[in-house]
């Protein structure tokens, strides 16, 4: 980028050793700190100029990645998990009771359904047994009503055709006289002389029955 | 990046020294970027996950989502992978995964130090894993442990064999998990770094260089893409591979 330099130069290898090991103090600056144009003599890189195979950097490495997650550990496994892990039994515990409670609300609705239901079919049963007893009573005052009537009437008949029959036998009674007495006086105006009384009335009666 | 026009695509993996502690022992000891940067590791995901989590509200916000996701993401992959009693070694395998997952990220802040990048590093990662499949195994299982070497149903004189290969496909774990996220890693920052040092050249060149340089610009620009995939993708690996080593070390029987 800048155009004081020369041409960019890429170093595959180890750029910038000040020493022999890449393990540098980052104080001291590096060589090559003003954009100069180094080429590293091949020879002088030996084994350890790659960083992540310099074995002297290894220890301290080792040392304080032990520390580092020796230390993330007790965090996480101390305080971070277990907290994190009851904010989510916390959420689990809380919709297990709200569902919970949503089904003991769901059963007593369904119990008050139910009471309702039945509530209504003993009372519509009721009302079914009322309107039975009613008809049944009205049928059978009725039914009396019809019987006193019934007799009444044929009682009424009968005393009717008695009647009757009595004007009848008088009728016929009176019949018999006048038969007798019409008799008696034809037989006096047709033959002058009265019949005996006893003999027309004989005669009448044989006549009437006949 | 290097200083100046200079373009050196493995300065980004410089470990240096912040605070020196001198040599006890002939071995050399120093407080470094690469510790600088675990211990940020370290707190920018206790503060993320406390602090998303402050409101303990039982409808959670988008941090504490995403504090919760993390949790329930790492968890049903360790229940579904080594069982209800893979629970145990949950806390591991969540430290491991955002470990990880925040050095793969944070790796990819311009002018960053990636943690994971150091195969040492990685190799640490690995032996943690290993080792507590190794003493967990002994301690539950006792010499029961080793039918993780002999698998069932094979023919006796297949069985040295089989015992043979089972052992280098053991000792090969954490080999491949070290190696697979230290070289992830380290590549794609290298073409990532490589790519951007084209640009650079070709627009020292001219107007002309302006020009081309939009071919490496886009290059830069999938890559970069690539590597935040990568970068979630490889602590997931990791993570799913750690708790598939404990299941062996839960049920070492085949």
């Amino acid at each position: 980028m800048s155009e004081t330099s020369g041409p960019a130069v890429f170093v595959i290898a180890q750029a910038e050793t000040s020493g022999g090991s890449s393990f540098g103090d980052s104080t001291t600056p590096p060589a090559n700190a003003h954009g100069v144009e180094i080429a590293t003599p091949p020879g002088e890189a030996h084994g350890s100029n790659f960083p992540p195979f310099d074995a002297q950097t290894f220890p301290s490495q080792l040392i304080w990645l032990a520390i580092a997650f020796g230390l993330l550990y007790l965090l996480m496994s101390r305080i971070a998990l277990p907290r994190i892990a009851t904010i989510l039994e916390e959420r689990h515990d809380r919709i297990a009771d709200d569902l919970e409670e949503a089904g003991k609300h769901k059963a007593e609705s369904e119990a008050a359904a139910k009471a309702y239901e039945q509530a209504l079919a003993s009372a519509r049963g009721k009302a079914q047994t009322i309107a039975t007893e009613t008809r049944d009573k009205l049928s059978a005052e009725a039914e009396a009503g019809r019987k006193s009537l019934e007799a009444q009437l044929s009682e009424k008949l009968a005393a009717a055709e008695r009647q009757i029959g009595d004007t009848k036998t008088a009728a016929m009674a009176n019949v018999r006289g006048i038969a007798a007495d019409t008799a008696g006086a034809i037989v006096n105006e047709l033959i002058g002389t009265a019949p005996d009384a006893k003999a027309v009335e004989a005669e009448v009666d044989k006549a009437l029955k006949s | 990046m290097a200083s100046g026009s200079v373009i050196d695509p493995i300065h980004q993996f410089q470990i240096n020294k912040i605070v020196d502690m001198g040599a006890p022992g002939g071995v050399q000891l120093a407080f470094t970027n690469s510790a600088a940067f675990m211990f940020g590791i370290v707190a920018l995901i206790f503060f993320f996950l406390t602090f998303a989590t402050r409101g303990r509200t039982l409808v959670p916000g988008r941090l504490q989502s995403l504090a919760e996701m993390s949790y329930e993401f790492v968890a049903s992959t360790v229940r579904s992978t080594a069982g209800n009693e893979g629970m145990k070694f949950f806390p591991l395998v969540f430290s491991l995964f955002m470990f990880v997952l925040f050095a793969n990220f944070i790796g990819m802040v311009p002018y960053a130090f990636t943690v994971t990048s150091h195969i040492v590093v990685t190799a640490a990662l690995a032996l943690i894993v290993i080792g507590t499949v190794i003493i967990y195994g002994f301690a539950r299982h006792g010499t029961h442990f080793l039918h993780l070497f002999v698998p069932s149903g094979v023919p006796a004189f297949l069985l040295p064999f089989m015992v043979v290969i089972e052992l280098i496909s053991f000792l090969s774990r954490p080999i491949s998990l070290s190696l697979r996220l230290f070289a992830n890693m380290l590549a794609g920052h290298i073409a990532m770094k490589v790519f951007a040092g084209f640009i650079v050249m070709m627009t020292a060149t001219g107007l002309a260089g302006w020009f081309g340089a939009v071919l490496p610009l886009a290059m830069v620009i999938a890559l970069t893409a690539l590597e935040f995939l990568v970068a979630a993708l490889q602590a997931y690996v990791f993570a799913v591979l750690t708790c598939i080593y404990l299941n062996d070390a839960l049920h070492p029987g085949h």
